[in-house]
């Protein structure tokens, strides 16, 4: 929005500018903070005597003798069987984001093509779906899963995350498929395809934009789940975020914070690359909904 | 489309919808009216030379005969929403009867856990709701007045915080705002006072929740703003300068009213999202002095002796209902503009 006859006053350019170099100074500088102090000890980077320690890494050359250590790193992914926790999340990301993508395009582009008044309800259940807090879900999974014995596995984690993960794909799949002009398939339908050969061959082929978009949700709500990881999965199949809550400790027993801090870190770093990379699509996702009305 | 074409093509979406959404609420729904088994007590008698004494023991084979016999627990009809820990109908009574003033009955009232939570959980939705819309439309603003080329950068540094999981967001916070880290340590420093920390007062404790929770949704809020504030038609605007209307009027007289769906779209979302606002008092350790709904939830299914799966399920319950209270304004709206676009 660059009005041609729109002045701006050069206190107000300034003012703007200190705004928002404080904001991104607010919203940035923790992860920076984190990520400089992963390379330290304990004693520097939670230090109460003097905060300079962390910079200064005073305690991290008496220790390490180096400024910098990654001890943290080869702990937490070693003895802290960090490796593990990411193979879990590995699997379960993977897993969702391409079972929730195939079961949410086939039921998006059906919702988008019909004209019936029930289309209009499934979508507004998919909204109230959407609405419902997670550990409400958790709390009626854990007791049948418990009788059926299929607690703490990581199938079980995937199916209920595609599941939870359905009503946003939906509407998100929805409104894309909305944006493909109907006549494309229409056509196709008229040549005398049936419905999935013109789904297969006219729709999957423009697809991609709205699904690389989706698949993006899905990602990163399966790679940042908590509520239900922490509660369906037993202490050996973990995934990243409850594997780095255990290491906060308990009052039972003491946690090792140095390997919570470098799985942090660990764990961001990809997800950072991943937005960097597709900051387009997550931001397009953000406001399908609401654009376009 | 047709009906039966439809069918297949939404069968396997709708099937994983109905299975871990539909069946799991309507379990819920069961669950809340059952309750643990108590356990089973049996009387030992032991004789001494000095005389027999009869103690009371659980008897742990008896219990879990019970509990293998009927694992969901005994029917407790609408107790489990009545007792101490829910509703608590008949410890309301009892303040009501017994406390002098109003002041007191309310502060005996949000004592108890369940209304302190609930006291929590809203005001933490009244407090982050309204600021992250006002700052996530500032910053869009802000960003919308920068040269383009430089946008990009400064868009992914505005969403960080939301693209982070919550626990590991507030994680990171307070391994700054802790009294050992960079934050902290500084302000007990220029307080001069050792014992100041996060932990210390309620008040503050709140505080920062709220604080991060801003932090956190606010780059949502941003994002769609910022779509929005793209699609202002141009004319009005330039029109509006050339009639001088200052900066503040234009935004209110043309920008506000034009972007108006998508701010209640935005409040609608962070309200719902705030109200299951949960894994920050993990983060920030703060179960001591700021419990929510959903926390209560968490904090009964990972009990260490016995889960109460009832007690559990009854709070779900009452979530459901809060959730459906707020949504219901939102509904009814979409159901009238449906019935008159028939």
């Amino acid at each position: 929005m660059d009005y041609g006859l729109d002045t701006k006053s050069t206190r107000l350019k300034t003012f703007n500018t200190i705004f928002i170099i404080t904001w991104l100074l607010i919203a940035c500088f923790p992860f920076i903070w984190t990520f400089w102090g992963s390379f330290k000890v304990r004693a520097d980077f939670f230090s109460r005597s003097d905060w300079w320690y962390a910079i200064s890494a005073f305690n991290t050359l008496v220790e390490t003798g180096g400024k910098f250590t990654s001890n943290a790193y080869t702990e937490a992914w070693t003895e802290g069987e960090f490796w593990k926790a990411s193979k879990n999340t590995i699997i379960v990301t993977v897993f969702v984001v391409s079972i929730s993508l195939f079961l949410g395009t086939l039921g998006a582009y059906a919702l988008s093509r019909s004209t019936e008044k029930y289309a209009f309800w499934i979508l507004m259940i998919a909204l109230i779906f959407r609405a419902m807090p997670h550990i409400t879900l958790v709390s009626g999974y854990l007791f049948p899963f418990f009788e059926l014995q299929i607690w703490g596995i990581l199938p079980t984690t995937i199916v209920v995350l595609v599941a939870i993960n359905q009503p946003f794909t939906l509407w998100l799949l929805y409104s894309f498929f909305k944006t493909v002009p109907k006549e494309l398939d229409e056509s196709a339908l008229i040549d005398g395809c049936t419905y999935f050969q013109a789904f297969r061959h006219i729709i999957m082929p423009v697809m991609w934009p709205g699904v690389i978009t989706a698949g993006l949700f899905s990602l990163m709500l399966a790679y940042n789940d908590f509520t239900v990881t922490a509660l369906l999965l037993n202490q050996e199949n973990h995934t990243m975020v409850p594997k780095i809550q255990s290491y906060l400790g308990t009052n039972q027993h003491e946690g090792n914070l140095m390997w919570a801090v470098s799985a942090v870190v660990s764990a961001t770093a990809p997800l950072f690359m991943l937005v960097m990379f597709f900051q387009r699509q997550v931001i397009s996702g953000l406001t399908a909904g609401a654009v376009k009305g | 489309m047709p009906n039966k074409t439809f069918f297949w093509f939404f069968l396997p979406t709708g099937l994983a919808m109905i299975l871990f959404i539909g069946l799991p609420i309507i379990s819920t729904g069961i669950q809340s009216f059952y309750a643990q088994h108590d356990q089973v007590v049996k009387e030992v008698k032991k004789c001494d030379p000095f005389g027999c004494t009869v103690s009371i023991v659980v008897d742990n084979e008896e219990t879990t005969k019970i509990r293998d016999a009927k694992p969901l627990g005994k029917f407790n009809g609408f107790g489990t929403y009545t007792d101490r820990n829910h509703l608590a109908v008949d410890e309301i009574k009892k303040f009501w009867n017994e406390t002098e003033s109003f002041g007191a009955f309310v502060d005996q009232v949000t004592n108890l856990p369940f209304y302190k939570a609930l006291i929590f959980t809203l005001t933490y939705c009244l407090f982050v709701t309204p600021n992250v819309l006002l700052l996530g439309f500032i910053i869009a603003l802000s960003l919308n007045a920068v040269a383009r080329k430089i946008r990009g950068p400064l868009i992914f540094g505005t969403i960080l915080p939301m693209i982070v999981t919550p626990l590991v967001g507030s994680l990171v916070l307070f391994w700054m705002i802790d009294s050992q880290g960079i934050i902290g340590a500084n302000i007990q420093n220029l307080m001069n006072d050792p014992y100041l920390s996060l932990k210390s007062s309620k008040t503050l404790t709140w505080i920062t929740i709220i604080i991060y929770g801003i932090w956190h949704h606010s780059p949502f809020a941003f994002v769609v703003f910022y779509a929005a504030l793209q699609t202002v038609p141009q004319e009005p605007i330039e029109a509006a300068i050339i009639d001088g209307a200052s900066r503040l009027q234009r935004i209110k007289h043309i920008v506000l009213p034009h972007i108006y769906p998508v701010v209640t779209f935005v409040a609608l979302i962070s309200l719902m999202d705030n109200f299951r606002v949960f894994e920050p008092i993990i983060g920030f350790s703060a179960e001591g002095s700021a419990q929510s709904l959903s926390w209560l939830i968490y904090d009964n299914l990972v009990n260490e002796e016995v889960i109460l799966f009832g007690s559990a399920a009854a709070t779900s319950m009452m979530t459901i209902i809060g959730i459906a209270i707020l949504l219901a304004p939102v509904l009814i709206r979409t159901w009238k503009e449906f019935k008159t676009a028939r």
